[in-house]
Protein backbone atom coordinates (compact mmCIF):
# COMPACT_ATOMS: atom_id res chain seq x y z
CA UNK A 1 0.00 0.00 0.00
CA UNK A 2 1.31 3.69 -0.85
CA UNK A 3 0.59 6.69 1.01
CA UNK A 4 0.20 10.13 -0.76
CA UNK A 5 -1.74 13.33 1.11
CA UNK A 6 -3.16 11.54 3.47
CA UNK A 7 -4.67 9.35 1.22
CA UNK A 8 -4.51 5.50 2.13
CA UNK A 9 -4.42 4.19 -1.91
CA UNK A 10 -6.01 0.69 -2.29
CA UNK A 11 -3.77 0.25 -5.30
CA UNK A 12 -3.57 -3.68 -5.39
CA UNK A 13 -0.33 -4.57 -5.30
CA UNK A 14 -0.08 -8.16 -4.41
CA UNK A 15 3.73 -8.39 -3.42
CA UNK A 16 4.73 -12.55 -2.83
CA UNK A 17 1.02 -13.43 -4.16
CA UNK A 18 0.70 -16.48 -5.17
CA UNK A 19 -1.14 -17.78 -8.11
CA UNK A 20 -0.35 -15.78 -11.33
CA UNK A 21 -3.95 -17.05 -12.71
CA UNK A 22 -6.75 -19.52 -11.29
CA UNK A 23 -5.72 -22.36 -13.40
CA UNK A 24 -3.72 -24.99 -12.80
CA UNK A 25 -0.58 -24.15 -14.54
CA UNK A 26 0.58 -21.15 -12.22
CA UNK A 27 3.46 -19.85 -14.23
CA UNK A 28 4.92 -17.60 -11.72
CA UNK A 29 8.12 -18.24 -9.35
CA UNK A 30 7.46 -18.13 -5.79
CA UNK A 31 7.53 -15.19 -4.51
CA UNK A 32 7.73 -13.48 -7.65
CA UNK A 33 6.07 -9.79 -7.00
CA UNK A 34 3.16 -9.73 -9.16
CA UNK A 35 0.19 -6.34 -9.69
CA UNK A 36 -3.40 -6.48 -9.71
CA UNK A 37 -4.72 -4.00 -12.68
CA UNK A 38 -7.37 -5.17 -12.17
CA UNK A 39 -9.65 -6.24 -14.85
CA UNK A 40 -13.17 -7.16 -14.75
CA UNK A 41 -13.71 -10.82 -14.40
CA UNK A 42 -9.99 -11.00 -14.57
CA UNK A 43 -7.48 -12.55 -14.99
CA UNK A 44 -6.07 -9.48 -13.44
CA UNK A 45 -2.80 -10.42 -11.77
CA UNK A 46 0.19 -10.05 -13.71
CA UNK A 47 3.89 -10.57 -12.69
CA UNK A 48 6.32 -7.69 -12.26
CA UNK A 49 9.49 -8.35 -14.26
CA UNK A 50 13.01 -6.68 -14.06
CA UNK A 51 14.31 -9.67 -16.87
CA UNK A 52 14.03 -7.17 -20.13
CA UNK A 53 17.09 -4.90 -20.76
CA UNK A 54 17.32 -1.25 -20.45
CA UNK A 55 14.26 -1.46 -18.48
CA UNK A 56 13.38 -1.17 -14.99
CA UNK A 57 10.41 -2.31 -13.26
CA UNK A 58 7.76 -3.72 -16.12
CA UNK A 59 4.21 -5.28 -15.71
CA UNK A 60 4.55 -8.22 -17.85
CA UNK A 61 2.00 -9.02 -19.98
CA UNK A 62 3.68 -11.43 -22.35
CA UNK A 63 7.51 -12.63 -22.05
CA UNK A 64 7.52 -13.59 -26.34
CA UNK A 65 7.48 -10.90 -28.23
CA UNK A 66 7.86 -8.89 -25.23
CA UNK A 67 4.34 -6.84 -24.38
CA UNK A 68 5.54 -4.89 -21.44
CA UNK A 69 3.31 -2.20 -19.62
CA UNK A 70 3.90 1.01 -17.63
CA UNK A 71 3.00 0.56 -13.82
CA UNK A 72 0.59 3.40 -13.35
CA UNK A 73 2.55 5.10 -10.25
CA UNK A 74 5.31 6.16 -12.88
CA UNK A 75 2.46 8.89 -14.19
CA UNK A 76 2.73 10.18 -11.22
CA UNK A 77 6.59 10.91 -11.05
CA UNK A 78 6.44 13.65 -14.04
CA UNK A 79 5.02 14.69 -17.97
CA UNK A 80 7.51 12.38 -19.20
CA UNK A 81 7.78 9.18 -19.46
CA UNK A 82 11.07 7.54 -18.64
CA UNK A 83 12.36 5.11 -21.61
CA UNK A 84 13.53 2.54 -18.69
CA UNK A 85 9.76 2.25 -17.54
CA UNK A 86 8.33 3.25 -21.13
CA UNK A 87 5.63 0.42 -22.47
CA UNK A 88 6.50 -2.19 -25.23
CA UNK A 89 4.86 -4.42 -27.73
CA UNK A 90 5.69 -6.34 -30.62
CA UNK A 91 4.04 -8.62 -32.96
CA UNK A 92 6.27 -10.78 -34.12
CA UNK A 93 9.21 -12.23 -32.48
CA UNK A 94 12.16 -12.11 -34.58
CA UNK A 95 13.44 -9.11 -33.37
CA UNK A 96 16.79 -8.36 -33.35
CA UNK A 97 18.87 -8.63 -30.48
CA UNK A 98 21.79 -6.44 -31.73
CA UNK A 99 22.31 -3.72 -34.18
CA UNK A 100 25.49 -2.49 -35.62
CA UNK A 101 24.99 1.34 -36.09
CA UNK A 102 27.88 1.14 -38.75
CA UNK A 103 26.28 -1.04 -40.48
CA UNK A 104 22.89 -0.21 -40.46
CA UNK A 105 20.95 1.47 -43.60
CA UNK A 106 17.57 2.88 -43.85
CA UNK A 107 15.82 2.23 -47.40
CA UNK A 108 13.89 4.71 -49.22
CA UNK A 109 12.90 3.14 -52.49
CA UNK A 110 9.64 2.54 -54.33
CA UNK A 111 7.68 5.84 -56.16
CA UNK A 112 10.70 8.17 -55.87
CA UNK A 113 12.96 9.69 -58.62
CA UNK A 114 16.29 9.09 -56.58
CA UNK A 115 16.10 5.84 -53.78
CA UNK A 116 18.07 6.22 -50.95
CA UNK A 117 20.18 4.06 -48.47
CA UNK A 118 20.53 6.60 -45.47
CA UNK A 119 23.60 5.82 -43.01
CA UNK A 120 22.51 6.89 -39.17
CA UNK A 121 25.18 9.66 -39.48
CA UNK A 122 23.39 10.75 -42.95
CA UNK A 123 20.24 10.83 -41.14
CA UNK A 124 21.55 12.63 -37.70
CA UNK A 125 23.20 14.88 -40.10
CA UNK A 126 19.96 16.36 -41.51
CA UNK A 127 17.89 19.02 -39.90
CA UNK A 128 16.92 18.61 -36.63
CA UNK A 129 13.44 18.74 -34.65
CA UNK A 130 12.29 17.45 -31.44
CA UNK A 131 8.82 17.24 -30.45
CA UNK A 132 6.78 16.00 -27.18
CA UNK A 133 4.61 13.44 -28.42
CA UNK A 134 2.25 10.28 -26.87
CA UNK A 135 2.51 7.65 -27.89
CA UNK A 136 -0.50 4.90 -26.88
CA UNK A 137 -0.95 1.60 -28.29
CA UNK A 138 -4.45 1.28 -30.12
CA UNK A 139 -5.39 -1.19 -27.41
CA UNK A 140 -4.66 0.65 -24.05
CA UNK A 141 -7.21 -0.31 -21.91
CA UNK A 142 -8.40 -3.22 -24.10
CA UNK A 143 -8.53 -5.46 -20.29
CA UNK A 144 -11.68 -3.05 -19.10
CA UNK A 145 -13.79 -3.62 -22.19
CA UNK A 146 -16.97 -4.66 -21.13
CA UNK A 147 -18.43 -7.49 -22.47
CA UNK A 148 -14.57 -8.49 -22.41
CA UNK A 149 -12.67 -9.24 -25.50
CA UNK A 150 -9.23 -11.18 -26.69
CA UNK A 151 -6.41 -9.66 -27.50
CA UNK A 152 -3.69 -7.87 -25.80
CA UNK A 153 -5.02 -7.42 -21.90
CA UNK A 154 -3.76 -3.79 -21.23
CA UNK A 155 -4.32 -1.66 -18.35
CA UNK A 156 -4.09 1.55 -18.96
CA UNK A 157 -0.28 1.71 -18.95
CA UNK A 158 0.31 1.14 -23.07
CA UNK A 159 1.19 4.84 -23.07
CA UNK A 160 3.76 7.23 -22.28
CA UNK A 161 5.18 10.26 -23.01
CA UNK A 162 8.41 11.56 -24.42
CA UNK A 163 10.37 13.94 -26.05
CA UNK A 164 11.37 12.54 -29.25
CA UNK A 165 14.34 14.06 -31.80
CA UNK A 166 15.14 13.51 -35.07
CA UNK A 167 14.50 14.49 -38.71
CA UNK A 168 11.19 15.48 -40.56
CA UNK A 169 9.90 12.25 -42.58
CA UNK A 170 8.96 15.16 -45.26
CA UNK A 171 12.66 15.74 -45.36
CA UNK A 172 13.77 12.29 -46.44
CA UNK A 173 11.16 11.78 -48.77
CA UNK A 174 12.18 15.06 -50.60
CA UNK A 175 15.79 14.15 -50.83
CA UNK A 176 14.28 10.58 -52.45
CA UNK A 177 12.04 12.61 -54.31
CA UNK A 178 8.64 11.10 -54.59
CA UNK A 179 7.13 10.52 -57.85
CA UNK A 180 3.62 12.52 -58.95
CA UNK A 181 0.75 10.15 -57.98
CA UNK A 182 1.82 8.72 -54.93
CA UNK A 183 -0.41 7.31 -52.87
CA UNK A 184 0.49 6.07 -49.43
CA UNK A 185 4.21 6.04 -47.74
CA UNK A 186 4.64 2.07 -46.24
CA UNK A 187 7.02 1.50 -42.89
CA UNK A 188 9.02 -1.66 -42.46
CA UNK A 189 10.88 -2.60 -39.69
CA UNK A 190 13.97 -4.93 -38.71
CA UNK A 191 11.42 -7.46 -36.70
CA UNK A 192 10.16 -10.51 -39.23
CA UNK A 193 7.60 -12.89 -39.40
CA UNK A 194 8.05 -15.89 -36.95
CA UNK A 195 6.18 -18.91 -39.71
CA UNK A 196 7.22 -18.73 -42.84
CA UNK A 197 4.52 -17.15 -44.98
CA UNK A 198 2.74 -15.20 -42.52
CA UNK A 199 2.55 -11.60 -42.70
CA UNK A 200 5.44 -9.06 -41.73
CA UNK A 201 3.98 -6.15 -39.67
CA UNK A 202 3.85 -3.00 -41.95
CA UNK A 203 1.82 0.00 -41.77
CA UNK A 204 1.24 2.71 -44.23
CA UNK A 205 0.44 6.22 -44.06
CA UNK A 206 -0.91 8.80 -47.07
CA UNK A 207 1.06 10.51 -48.76
CA UNK A 208 0.07 13.95 -47.84
CA UNK A 209 -0.13 13.14 -44.09
CA UNK A 210 3.86 11.62 -44.71
CA UNK A 211 4.52 14.58 -45.89
CA UNK A 212 3.07 17.00 -42.79
CA UNK A 213 6.19 18.05 -41.71
CA UNK A 214 5.19 16.55 -38.34
CA UNK A 215 5.36 13.29 -38.41
CA UNK A 216 9.19 11.94 -38.03
CA UNK A 217 11.78 10.26 -37.78
CA UNK A 218 13.23 9.79 -34.40
CA UNK A 219 16.48 8.93 -33.17
CA UNK A 220 16.27 10.16 -29.66
CA UNK A 221 13.78 9.54 -27.03
CA UNK A 222 14.19 11.70 -23.91
CA UNK A 223 17.69 13.03 -25.20
CA UNK A 224 19.00 9.07 -24.89
CA UNK A 225 19.29 6.86 -27.74
CA UNK A 226 15.85 4.52 -28.36
CA UNK A 227 15.59 1.18 -25.59
CA UNK A 228 16.25 -1.40 -28.11
CA UNK A 229 12.88 -3.05 -27.10
CA UNK A 230 11.56 1.14 -28.04
CA UNK A 231 12.71 0.73 -31.99
CA UNK A 232 16.56 1.10 -31.38
CA UNK A 233 18.22 2.87 -33.60
CA UNK A 234 15.58 5.01 -35.27
CA UNK A 235 11.71 5.03 -35.51
CA UNK A 236 8.69 6.77 -36.91
CA UNK A 237 6.52 8.72 -34.75
CA UNK A 238 3.10 9.99 -36.11
CA UNK A 239 1.96 12.56 -33.75
CA UNK A 240 -1.92 12.62 -32.31
CA UNK A 241 -1.73 8.99 -34.17
CA UNK A 242 -2.38 5.59 -32.58
CA UNK A 243 1.07 3.47 -31.58
CA UNK A 244 0.64 0.77 -34.47
CA UNK A 245 1.74 3.55 -37.29
CA UNK A 246 5.27 4.32 -35.28
CA UNK A 247 6.58 1.67 -36.47
CA UNK A 248 10.01 0.75 -34.25
CA UNK A 249 13.61 -0.27 -35.76
CA UNK A 250 12.65 1.49 -38.93
CA UNK A 251 14.65 -0.01 -42.53
CA UNK A 252 12.36 0.59 -45.02
CA UNK A 253 10.39 3.19 -46.42
CA UNK A 254 8.64 2.42 -49.36
CA UNK A 255 6.40 4.97 -51.74
CA UNK A 256 3.80 3.35 -53.04
CA UNK A 257 1.36 4.47 -55.99
CA UNK A 258 -1.45 2.67 -54.59
CA UNK A 259 -3.41 2.05 -51.20
CA UNK A 260 -1.51 -0.56 -49.08
CA UNK A 261 -3.82 -3.48 -49.15
CA UNK A 262 -1.21 -5.73 -46.76
CA UNK A 263 -3.32 -7.47 -44.16
CA UNK A 264 -2.09 -4.75 -41.41
CA UNK A 265 -3.70 -2.19 -42.96
CA UNK A 266 -6.82 -4.25 -44.54
CA UNK A 267 -7.64 -6.61 -42.34
CA UNK A 268 -5.96 -5.62 -38.73
CA UNK A 269 -6.32 -2.52 -36.37
CA UNK A 270 -9.81 -1.74 -38.24
CA UNK A 271 -12.51 -0.10 -36.23
CA UNK A 272 -16.14 0.92 -36.98
CA UNK A 273 -16.54 3.90 -38.38
CA UNK A 274 -19.16 5.08 -36.03
CA UNK A 275 -19.40 7.98 -33.39
CA UNK A 276 -16.63 6.68 -30.77
CA UNK A 277 -15.43 3.50 -32.85
CA UNK A 278 -18.36 2.20 -30.52
CA UNK A 279 -20.93 -0.56 -32.08
CA UNK A 280 -22.81 -3.23 -29.45
CA UNK A 281 -21.53 -6.63 -28.86
CA UNK A 282 -22.69 -8.60 -31.81
CA UNK A 283 -23.83 -5.56 -34.08
CA UNK A 284 -22.64 -6.35 -38.07
CA UNK A 285 -23.21 -4.43 -41.16
CA UNK A 286 -21.26 -1.45 -40.03
CA UNK A 287 -18.23 -0.07 -41.92
CA UNK A 288 -14.76 -0.55 -40.52
CA UNK A 289 -12.05 1.83 -41.18
CA UNK A 290 -8.11 1.49 -40.10
CA UNK A 291 -7.17 3.26 -36.51
CA UNK A 292 -6.24 6.81 -37.13
CA UNK A 293 -6.32 9.90 -34.74
CA UNK A 294 -6.35 9.59 -30.75
CA UNK A 295 -8.90 11.00 -28.92
CA UNK A 296 -8.62 13.04 -26.09
CA UNK A 297 -7.86 10.98 -22.47
CA UNK A 298 -7.27 11.93 -18.49
CA UNK A 299 -6.19 9.82 -15.86
CA UNK A 300 -5.82 10.13 -11.90
CA UNK A 301 -2.52 9.14 -11.12
CA UNK A 302 -1.72 9.77 -6.97
CA UNK A 303 -4.70 7.27 -6.78
CA UNK A 304 -6.36 3.95 -8.36
CA UNK A 305 -9.73 3.15 -7.83
CA UNK A 306 -10.03 3.70 -4.53
CA UNK A 307 -8.78 5.84 -1.81
CA UNK A 308 -9.77 6.29 2.31
CA UNK A 309 -9.06 9.37 4.19
CA UNK A 310 -10.24 11.30 7.08
CA UNK A 311 -13.76 13.14 7.75
CA UNK A 312 -13.37 16.14 5.94
CA UNK A 313 -10.21 15.78 5.00
CA UNK A 314 -8.28 18.17 2.15
CA UNK A 315 -8.74 16.04 -0.47
CA UNK A 316 -5.85 16.55 -3.37
CA UNK A 317 -6.26 14.79 -6.76
CA UNK A 318 -3.98 14.88 -9.58
CA UNK A 319 -3.33 13.01 -12.76
CA UNK A 320 -1.82 13.75 -16.85
CA UNK A 321 -4.53 14.26 -19.69
CA UNK A 322 -3.81 14.89 -23.49
CA UNK A 323 -5.74 15.94 -26.29
CA UNK A 324 -5.62 13.13 -28.81
CA UNK A 325 -5.21 14.75 -32.31
CA UNK A 326 -4.56 18.24 -30.71
CA UNK A 327 -3.87 19.72 -27.46
CA UNK A 328 -5.59 20.06 -24.09
CA UNK A 329 -8.41 22.77 -23.73
CA UNK A 330 -9.63 21.57 -20.29
CA UNK A 331 -9.52 19.20 -17.91
CA UNK A 332 -12.60 18.98 -15.30
CA UNK A 333 -13.35 16.97 -12.33
CA UNK A 334 -17.07 15.88 -11.43
CA UNK A 335 -17.78 15.24 -7.57
CA UNK A 336 -22.09 14.44 -8.52
CA UNK A 337 -21.55 11.74 -11.16
CA UNK A 338 -20.95 14.27 -14.54
CA UNK A 339 -24.02 16.63 -13.64
CA UNK A 340 -21.56 19.26 -12.74
CA UNK A 341 -17.81 19.69 -13.74
CA UNK A 342 -15.02 22.03 -12.30
CA UNK A 343 -12.40 23.20 -14.01
CA UNK A 344 -8.78 21.60 -12.54
CA UNK A 345 -5.37 23.93 -12.72
CA UNK A 346 -3.35 22.54 -16.00
CA UNK A 347 0.39 22.41 -15.59
CA UNK A 348 2.57 23.68 -18.84
CA UNK A 349 2.05 22.84 -21.91
CA UNK A 350 5.13 21.00 -23.42
CA UNK A 351 4.17 20.46 -26.61
CA UNK A 352 0.30 19.87 -27.97
CA UNK A 353 0.61 16.04 -28.42
CA UNK A 354 2.29 15.52 -25.14
CA UNK A 355 0.66 14.85 -21.80
CA UNK A 356 -0.51 18.19 -19.98
CA UNK A 357 -0.34 17.44 -15.88
CA UNK A 358 -3.37 18.48 -13.99
CA UNK A 359 -4.82 18.56 -10.50
CA UNK A 360 -7.72 19.34 -8.10
CA UNK A 361 -8.21 20.31 -4.71
CA UNK A 362 -11.64 19.40 -2.61
CA UNK A 363 -12.24 18.09 0.96
CA UNK A 364 -13.49 15.17 1.72
CA UNK A 365 -16.87 14.58 3.16
CA UNK A 366 -17.79 14.23 6.75
CA UNK A 367 -18.74 10.71 6.22
CA UNK A 368 -19.53 8.28 3.26
CA UNK A 369 -18.37 8.25 0.28
CA UNK A 370 -17.55 10.38 -2.84
CA UNK A 371 -16.99 9.78 -6.37
CA UNK A 372 -14.62 11.78 -8.28
CA UNK A 373 -14.76 11.58 -12.12
CA UNK A 374 -12.05 13.66 -14.90
CA UNK A 375 -12.34 14.80 -18.21
CA UNK A 376 -10.43 16.14 -20.41
CA UNK A 377 -11.78 18.14 -23.67
CA UNK A 378 -9.63 18.80 -26.05
CA UNK A 379 -8.23 21.87 -28.32
CA UNK A 380 -11.14 20.83 -31.15
CA UNK A 381 -13.78 20.75 -28.47
CA UNK A 382 -13.74 16.77 -28.42
CA UNK A 383 -14.66 15.43 -24.96
CA UNK A 384 -13.92 12.31 -23.27
CA UNK A 385 -17.33 10.48 -23.10
CA UNK A 386 -19.27 9.34 -19.81
CA UNK A 387 -20.19 5.83 -21.26
CA UNK A 388 -17.04 3.20 -22.30
CA UNK A 389 -17.25 2.91 -26.19
CA UNK A 390 -17.28 -0.80 -27.26
CA UNK A 391 -15.63 -2.90 -29.96
CA UNK A 392 -14.48 -6.38 -31.13
CA UNK A 393 -10.99 -4.85 -31.33
CA UNK A 394 -11.03 -3.12 -28.05
CA UNK A 395 -9.50 -0.31 -29.32
CA UNK A 396 -9.72 3.55 -28.56
CA UNK A 397 -11.03 3.14 -25.22
CA UNK A 398 -11.32 6.99 -23.83
CA UNK A 399 -14.43 6.88 -21.35
CA UNK A 400 -14.29 9.53 -18.03
CA UNK A 401 -12.03 8.15 -15.18
CA UNK A 402 -13.25 7.77 -11.72
CA UNK A 403 -11.97 6.90 -8.49
CA UNK A 404 -13.88 6.67 -5.30
CA UNK A 405 -12.81 8.53 -2.20
CA UNK A 406 -14.42 6.72 0.83
CA UNK A 407 -13.84 8.12 4.65
CA UNK A 408 -12.60 6.38 7.35
CA UNK B 1 6.77 21.58 -34.29
CA UNK B 2 9.53 22.85 -32.76
CA UNK B 3 13.50 23.05 -33.97
CA UNK B 4 15.75 22.63 -31.26
CA UNK B 5 17.82 25.21 -29.69
CA UNK B 6 20.81 23.51 -30.66
CA UNK B 7 20.09 24.17 -34.81
CA UNK B 8 18.78 27.26 -34.62
CA UNK B 9 21.74 28.71 -32.98
CA UNK B 10 24.27 27.06 -35.67
CA UNK B 11 21.68 27.82 -38.22
CA UNK B 12 22.78 31.43 -37.29
CA UNK B 13 26.69 30.93 -37.82
CA UNK B 14 26.01 29.61 -40.86
CA UNK B 15 24.21 26.96 -43.38
CA UNK B 16 26.13 23.74 -43.37
CA UNK B 17 25.51 20.92 -45.43
CA UNK B 18 26.05 18.93 -42.76
CA UNK B 19 26.04 19.36 -39.18
CA UNK B 20 27.95 16.38 -37.71
CA UNK B 21 28.22 18.78 -34.45
CA UNK B 22 24.38 17.76 -34.09
CA UNK B 23 25.31 13.73 -34.86
CA UNK B 24 25.39 12.37 -30.91
CA UNK B 25 27.08 9.13 -31.47
CA UNK B 26 24.59 6.50 -31.55
CA UNK B 27 26.56 2.87 -29.70
CA UNK B 28 26.08 -0.70 -31.52
CA UNK B 29 23.40 -2.44 -29.34
CA UNK B 30 24.14 -6.10 -28.36
CA UNK B 31 21.22 -7.35 -25.66
CA UNK B 32 19.41 -10.30 -25.01
CA UNK B 33 15.91 -11.09 -24.31
CA UNK B 34 14.46 -12.71 -21.78
CA UNK B 35 13.71 -17.04 -22.84
CA UNK B 36 10.29 -18.38 -21.80
CA UNK B 37 10.40 -21.77 -20.95
CA UNK B 38 6.47 -22.25 -19.15
CA UNK B 39 4.57 -24.73 -21.26
CA UNK B 40 1.20 -25.94 -21.08
CA UNK B 41 1.04 -29.04 -19.14
CA UNK B 42 -1.88 -31.53 -18.81
CA UNK B 43 -3.77 -33.96 -20.90
CA UNK B 44 -3.22 -32.52 -24.72
CA UNK B 45 -0.76 -30.37 -23.97
CA UNK B 46 1.50 -31.53 -26.49
CA UNK B 47 -0.52 -30.61 -29.43
CA UNK B 48 -0.97 -27.14 -27.37
CA UNK B 49 2.42 -26.26 -26.68
CA UNK B 50 3.60 -26.78 -30.41
CA UNK B 51 0.90 -24.88 -31.45
CA UNK B 52 0.85 -21.52 -29.11
CA UNK B 53 4.40 -22.00 -28.25
CA UNK B 54 5.54 -21.32 -31.98
CA UNK B 55 4.71 -17.75 -31.84
CA UNK B 56 4.33 -16.67 -28.61
CA UNK B 57 4.81 -17.53 -24.77
CA UNK B 58 1.85 -19.23 -22.83
CA UNK B 59 1.08 -15.81 -21.15
CA UNK B 60 -0.54 -14.71 -23.83
CA UNK B 61 -3.22 -17.00 -23.38
CA UNK B 62 -3.02 -17.01 -19.77
CA UNK B 63 -3.99 -13.19 -19.60
CA UNK B 64 -7.00 -13.79 -21.96
CA UNK B 65 -10.46 -13.33 -20.20
CA UNK B 66 -13.13 -16.39 -20.07
CA UNK B 67 -13.87 -16.84 -23.85
CA UNK B 68 -16.36 -19.28 -25.18
CA UNK B 69 -15.34 -22.07 -27.69
CA UNK B 70 -16.48 -20.41 -30.73
CA UNK B 71 -14.52 -17.27 -30.04
CA UNK B 72 -11.33 -19.62 -28.90
CA UNK B 73 -11.92 -21.33 -32.47
CA UNK B 74 -11.62 -17.99 -34.18
CA UNK B 75 -8.59 -17.44 -32.71
CA UNK B 76 -6.95 -20.82 -33.68
CA UNK B 77 -7.86 -20.23 -36.81
CA UNK B 78 -6.81 -16.96 -37.03
CA UNK B 79 -3.24 -17.80 -36.03
CA UNK B 80 -3.74 -20.96 -38.25
CA UNK B 81 -4.62 -18.90 -41.38
CA UNK B 82 -3.32 -15.74 -40.81
CA UNK B 83 -0.37 -16.06 -38.81
CA UNK B 84 0.84 -19.73 -40.34
CA UNK B 85 1.07 -21.21 -36.97
CA UNK B 86 1.67 -24.92 -37.49
CA UNK B 87 -1.62 -26.11 -36.67
CA UNK B 88 -3.88 -29.23 -38.82
CA UNK B 89 -6.97 -29.09 -39.06
CA UNK B 90 -7.83 -32.01 -37.34
CA UNK B 91 -6.12 -30.21 -34.29
CA UNK B 92 -7.99 -27.25 -33.97
CA UNK B 93 -10.92 -28.93 -32.01
CA UNK B 94 -8.50 -30.99 -29.41
CA UNK B 95 -6.68 -27.17 -29.17
CA UNK B 96 -9.76 -25.14 -28.23
CA UNK B 97 -10.60 -28.24 -25.95
CA UNK B 98 -7.66 -27.52 -24.19
CA UNK B 99 -7.71 -24.07 -23.86
CA UNK B 100 -11.47 -23.74 -22.82
CA UNK B 101 -10.97 -27.16 -20.16
CA UNK B 102 -7.83 -24.53 -19.16
CA UNK B 103 -9.87 -21.53 -18.31
CA UNK B 104 -12.30 -23.29 -16.61
CA UNK B 105 -9.69 -24.79 -14.14
CA UNK B 106 -10.63 -28.33 -14.73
Amino acid sequence: MHSWNGFTDRRRFLRAAAAFTATAFAPTAEGAATIDLPLPGGPSARALTTAFPQKGEMILQRTRPPLLETPFEVFDEGVFTPNDRFFVRWHWAVIPESVDVSRFRLGVRGNVETPLSLTLEEIMAMPRVEMAAVNQCSGNSRGFFTPRVPGGEWGNGAMGNAIWTGVRLKDVLDRARVKAASVQVRFTGLDETVTEGAPRFLKSLDIDHARDGEVMIAYLMNGQPLPLLNGFPIRVIVPGWYSTYWTKMLSDIEVLDKADDNFWMKSAYLIPDTPHASVKPGETGFKSVPINRMVPRSFFTNIEGLASTAPSAHAPFRGVAFGGDCGVAAVECSLDGGATWTAAALGPERGAYGFRRWSFETTAPAAGAVEVAVRCTNAKGVAQPLEANWNAGGYMRNVVERVRLVVQ
Amino acid sequence: MRVSRGIRALGAVALLAVAPAFAEKLSSLNLHLPQDDEEFVGAGADTVNSACRACHSIEMVLTQPKLSASVWTAEVNKMRKIFKAPIDDADVAPIVDYLVRLQAGS
